[in-house]
């Protein structure tokens, strides 16, 4: 739709933002985060992570305790939500029930006294866009849900934001209506260049539409970064388990040349050290399932791979691969993906192994009740 | 069905009789007519309180309209354990008998009651506000204010509170949000406690009773003189026509208004 995404496209900033209620709860603890102009990116987190009051602080529904939030370098802490220029949408949409959906639509430019033709025109232009033209005249109640998300969507992106805001707005449509909203939803952001900020807890959706992704946890953001980097170099246990399936052994952590070392009731173990391992004391040795193997016996397994006796409780069919659950000795399990031309051993006994520069020494970080 | 038949005994046939009492002839009750009839509608001081009335029980309506929308919004906003509260003052107050709350009113705006002791300590003359008509409209507010609180709350409750948020986000100023999105969800609500207050507030008895006085009456004033003291059964029956035709008249208009508003639910 337009050629300079620059012009159309804000630059956000959130310097030591916090957000502490009344009750004392935090819910966000000195936030940094830099938002580019034109990025699509996603806050993923559990519920309660701070994610949603993060999106609020930026629409200007509640304001932060501590910090700046900066829109193209300016601090917009003191315009109140109308004067912000930011489209919004909402989880359950929040359609005005008693309006059709071209005053839906065409709400935002009233707001800004702009001519009767001029918001016609702007209204048709947008309905076309998500494929609503016939349904101007009915009332929200009369749509279905993705309907109902696409006025939402329309009436967010109608007066031409800079920046659009969007909570969850997948989370009450069905598997098959999300991904084909999923892909919509990418070809706005391409059309209109616009900085999309989401929200979501569904991982999966992180990884289908975003740039980059902020994970958040507990009021703080885990990580950020592309959805491959945050899936192959993860900074901490939360961030591997709770992006991608995830297999993880805690101990005490050494230092060797290259690797680090992390010893455990199961055995001893080697990843590759970074930024993120930790300089003594605990921390917890992460590799993904498709880099573990299963063996049978002590000799089969390659030189210098990290190896540990468990026991195969399941296999999982999942059409092009299988996914082996198996338990180790002390109570924590291991996952493996297949592929179709390996051959499962047959013996429930096996080894679990896999190589030191398939595994990374992080933060021991894991939710306290796995 | 003994409930029924109570009802049928104590309730339809006195009724029934009185309503038909009222197309009778004033001095010959056995002849039909409707003298009682003229009577209500053509007496001049009759076209008064009945002007009165209505006036009255708009008022009332109005106010305590403009009195309960912020108690009911405020309900929908505090804690769950303030609108425990709030409801609790509400149910409360409608425990009391309307005697209680009405002779309370009696007690603060008689001639040596606390509001006069204010008035005189601020250096004014006492003023005499009992038996007047604005001492009958605080009164008849404050016994309602429960029936139009009640049916707002129910209505405002269901209001998501993120429209506000999402007609502000889109470039609306509180005020227009407020105009513009709240207030027109909130209208059924302000239609069901509006129907209940005016339609009470047309019969209120006790309240003018109490608080007013014979030259200020109400019609249900009028209507109990004739009835008790005068033993005009007619005219007191033509009074009631009158009052039920015209609470009717309003029940009716206001359902196709509200018909008509609501057509976006139907």
């Amino acid at each position: 739709m337009t050629q300079d995404l620059s012009r159309t496209a804000a630059g956000v900033q959130f310097v030591g933002v916090s957000k502490t209620y009344p009750t004392g709860l935090t819910a966000i603890a000195q936030l940094d985060l830099d938002i580019r102009p034109g990025e699509f990116l996603t806050l993923l987190g559990p519920s309660g992570s701070g994610k949603t009051t993060a999106l609020n602080l930026l629409a200007g529904f509640q304001s932060p305790t501590t910090g700046q939030i900066l829109v193209d370098g300016k601090d917009i802490g003191a315009l109140p939500p109308y004067k912000r220029d930011i489209g919004v949408v909402f989880q359950h949409y929040a359609l005005f029930p008693h309006m059709t959906v071209r005053e839906n639509t065409g709400y935002p430019l009233k707001q800004r006294r702009m001519p009767k033709d001029e918001i016609a025109r702007r209204v048709d232009d947008v309905l076309r866009m998500v494929a609503l033209e016939a349904y101007g005249d009915r009332l929200p109640r009369q749509l279905s849900g993705g309907q109902q998300q696409r006025v939402a969507v329309a009436r967010a992106i109608v007066f031409r934001p800079r920046l659009l805001l969007m909570d969850e707005p997948l989370g009450a449509l069905d598997r098959k209506l999300r991904e084909s909203v999923q892909l919509e939803l990418k070809r706005i952001h391409r059309d209109l260049g616009v900085t999309i900020v989401f929200v979501t807890h569904d991982q999966e959706e992180a990884l289908v539409m975003s740039d980059r992704i902020a994970i958040f946890d507990q009021g703080r953001i885990r990580q950020i970064g592309t959805a491959s980097a945050l899936y192959d170099a993860p900074v901490s246990q939360f961030v591997a388990q709770f992006l991608g399936e995830s297999n993880c052994l805690v101990g005490k952590v050494d230092h060797l040349p290259r690797l680090s070392r992390v010893t455990t009731a199961a055995g001893v173990f080697h990843g590759v050290t970074s930024d993120a391992t930790p300089q003594h004391g605990t921390a917890a040795v992460v590799t993904r399932p498709e880099r573990c193997r299963l063996f049978t016996a002590q000799s089969e397994v390659p030189e210098g791979w990290n190896q540990v006796p468990a026991r195969i409780r399941d296999v999982v069919y999942l059409g092009a691969l299988r996914k082996v659950v198996a338990d180790l000795r002390d109570g924590g399990t291991f996952t493996v993906i297949f592929q179709p031309d390996q051959i499962l051993p047959a013996a429930p006994d096996v080894l679990v192994a896999f190589p030191p520069d398939a595994a990374r020494v992080v933060l021991a970080d894991g939710p306290k009740n796995h | 069905m003994p409930v029924i038949l109570f009802l049928l005994v104590f309730f339809a046939y006195p009724t029934g009789l009185t309503l038909l009492r009222a197309f009778t002839h004033f001095d010959a009750p056995e002849v039909g007519g409707l003298d009682n009839i003229t009577w209500v509608l053509g007496g001049a001081a009759n076209r008064t309180i009945l002007i009165r009335t209505f006036t009255v029980a708009l008022l009332c309506t109005a106010f305590t309209a403009l009195l309960a929308f912020p108690y009911a919004y405020l309900m929908t906003k505090v804690s769950s354990r303030w609108q425990t509260v709030m409801m609790g003052l509400l149910l409360v107050s409608m425990f009391f008998g309307i005697l209680l709350r009405n002779f309370s009113w009696v007690v603060l705006l008689q001639m040596q009651g606390p509001v006069n002791d204010l008035i005189a300590a601020l250096g004014f003359d006492r003023v005499r506000m009992l038996g007047t008509a604005p001492a009958v409209l605080m009164g008849m507010t404050h016994v309602l204010f429960p029936f139009m609180a009640l049916p707002l709350y129910a209505v405002l409750k269901g209001i998501d509170p993120r429209l506000v948020l999402a007609a502000q986000s889109l470039g609306a100023t509180p005020r227009n949000a407020f105009l513009q999105v709240y207030l027109p969800l909130a209208v059924p609500g302000l239609f069901a406690g509006a129907l209940l207050v005016f339609v009470l507030a047309l019969g209120f008895y006790i309240t003018p009773a109490i608080l007013g006085s014979p030259k200020q009456a109400l019609i249900s004033q009028v209507l109990y003189q004739q009835f008790e003291t005068r033993a005009a059964f007619g005219r007191a029956g033509a009074l009631a026509i009158v009052l039920l035709v015209a609470a009717m008249a309003f029940v009716l208009m206001a359902n196709a208004l509200q018909r008509r508003n609501k057509a976006y639910e139907g």
